[in-house]
């Protein structure tokens, strides 16, 4: 028979989704027919879920963290020259290693490359606007970029999305995959963005708005921001070892 | 006043939105940036087992396509082994086999669809036996926080009628919204998965 029941790394805490948006947010009107309206059904860890991809440094080159270069054609891209730097945690404050980090952008006047984006502002021809790292051995990860810029998008008629940068982790399991938006601090739109106003939590929202970081700006180069992302955490297995079959 | 309990919290989800494609799958978006692009290939050419596509469209509250969704794949091998280190049967691993992949629409259709091996069964809780079966992650505009569902295959009546996480979906109504349906088309299997968001037959979402 099939088993997997020795000694290993805990499960995964439950997940808090008082602190998530849920699916149903009218004042996000694209979640209304987009939602379901069934209660999800809660599962247990399995060998399928505590598993997921796994990537190397053959997957990726180094340039692809640097938006600055990484679809310079003509020179670099317009705009505000930022380092985004911070690290990936779980939610015991452990570093998670080696795992990919992917953002993606619009560029410095509000507008992305992208075939459906038909925003006035112009496309810039050296930036692609996205990047992909992965953290290293202490959860540590960075991109340079140039600071996207707000825009406006059919919600309500005045809607305007803050500045912010997609980030995409994976952790080291499926369970702990997350999409979300960094935001930048100071930025008076974001009170007032019906997408991260889907989140209930206002410390959750906190959490996603990145603070200037002088620190780690280049003087007479590029500014710098800080954005922690945290990831799942485990259960220690105390008091854990079960009788084959139990 | 106790201690204070110091976990971190989880960083909220925000949406993918429209435009996730210039992230994780660029050439979508509409250019070339990175040497390769990531997801592409689920299975590698050597990794034994039966080779299928899997198709479907993902259905709306309204019942129109979503045309701008993103799927996630995640599955074992043929042999029901995951390319992962705590896998105990990792050494066994079909060579080249990642089991993970990134599919997109077509803009116009709406229909995506992967290739990859049929996966084996994988173990469960507690000494269990799970069904074959491929995880499933979505997401979209309009989709605050990803989806899991789960994608079993129709001709493992016999497998399905044990899963555990089948068996506890309470609604047994409910249970075919995960499970494909396998059709022969020039010569070879292709299984057709369509997920519905909402309304009629709302596939079976997972909090795990």
């Amino acid at each position: 028979m099939l088993r997997n029941d020795k000694p290993r790394p805990g499960e995964f805490f439950q997940r808090d989704r008082s602190l998530h948006p849920p699916q149903y947010t009218p004042g996000y009107k694209t979640s209304v027919a987009r939602s379901p309206r069934y209660a999800l059904l809660s599962l247990e860890n399995t060998i399928s879920e505590m598993t997921g991809p796994v990537f190397g440094h053959n997957d990726i080159d180094p340039i692809d963290n640097d938006l600055i270069k990484n679809y310079a054609k003509t020179g670099d891209p317009i705009g505000e020259r930022i380092i985004v730097h911070g690290r990936v945690l779980d939610e015991s404050g452990r570093g998670v290693p080696n795992t990919l980090v992917e953002i993606w952008q619009a560029n410095a006047g509000g507008r992305y490359r992208h075939k459906k984006d038909t925003y006035l502002a112009p496309i810039d021809p050296n930036f692609g606007g996205c990047g992909r790292t992965l953290t290293d051995e202490n959860g540590f990860y960075f991109f340079r970029t140039v600071k996207p810029g707000a825009y406006p998008w059919r919600n309500y008629v005045n809607s305007w999305r803050p500045a912010h940068i997609h980030v995409s982790v994976f952790g080291t399991s499926f369970v702990q995959r997350l999409i979300t938006q960094m935001y930048f601090e100071g930025d008076p739109l974001i009170k007032v963005c019906p997408i991260v106003n889907t989140i209930p939590d206002p410390q959750a929202i906190d959490q996603l708005i990145a603070p200037l970081d002088m620190n780690a700006a280049i003087p007479l180069d590029c500014l710098a921001y800080k954005f922690d992302i945290v990831l799942r955490g485990r259960r220690s297995t105390l008091f854990e070892n079960r009788l084959e079959g139990n | 006043m106790p201690q204070p309990l110091d976990y971190l919290r989880e960083t909220a989800s925000q949406t993918a939105g429209p435009y996730v494609h210039i992230g994780l799958a660029p050439g979508a978006a509409g250019f070339q940036i990175f040497r390769r692009e990531l997801g592409w290939d689920i299975a590698g050419p050597n990794a034994p087992g039966e080779r299928i596509r899997v198709e479907g469209i993902v259905i709306d509250g309204t019942g129109s396509p979503v045309k701008d969704v993103l799927l996630e794949v995640w599955q074992a091998d043929a042999n029901g082994v995951h390319a992962h280190p705590e896998d105990q049967r990792r050494d066994q691993a079909a060579e080249g086999f990642r089991g993970w992949g990134r599919v997109i629409t077509d803009f116009d259709t709406g229909l995506w669809a992967f290739d990859t091996v049929k996966p084996g069964p994988v173990p469960g809780r507690n000494g269990s036996r799970q069904a074959p079966h491929i995880s499933l992650w979505i997401v979209a505009r309009g989709i605050n926080i990803g989806l899991h569902t789960r994608l079993y295959f129709d001709d493992e009546a016999e497998a399905n009628a044990a899963d555990p996480v089948l068996n506890m979906i309470e609604h047994v109504n409910r249970r075919p919204t995960l499970i494909a349906q396998r059709s022969m088309r020039d010569g070879s299997p292709v299984y057709r998965f369509d997920i519905r968001l909402q309304g009629d037959n709302e596939t079976v979402f997972f909090d795990l």
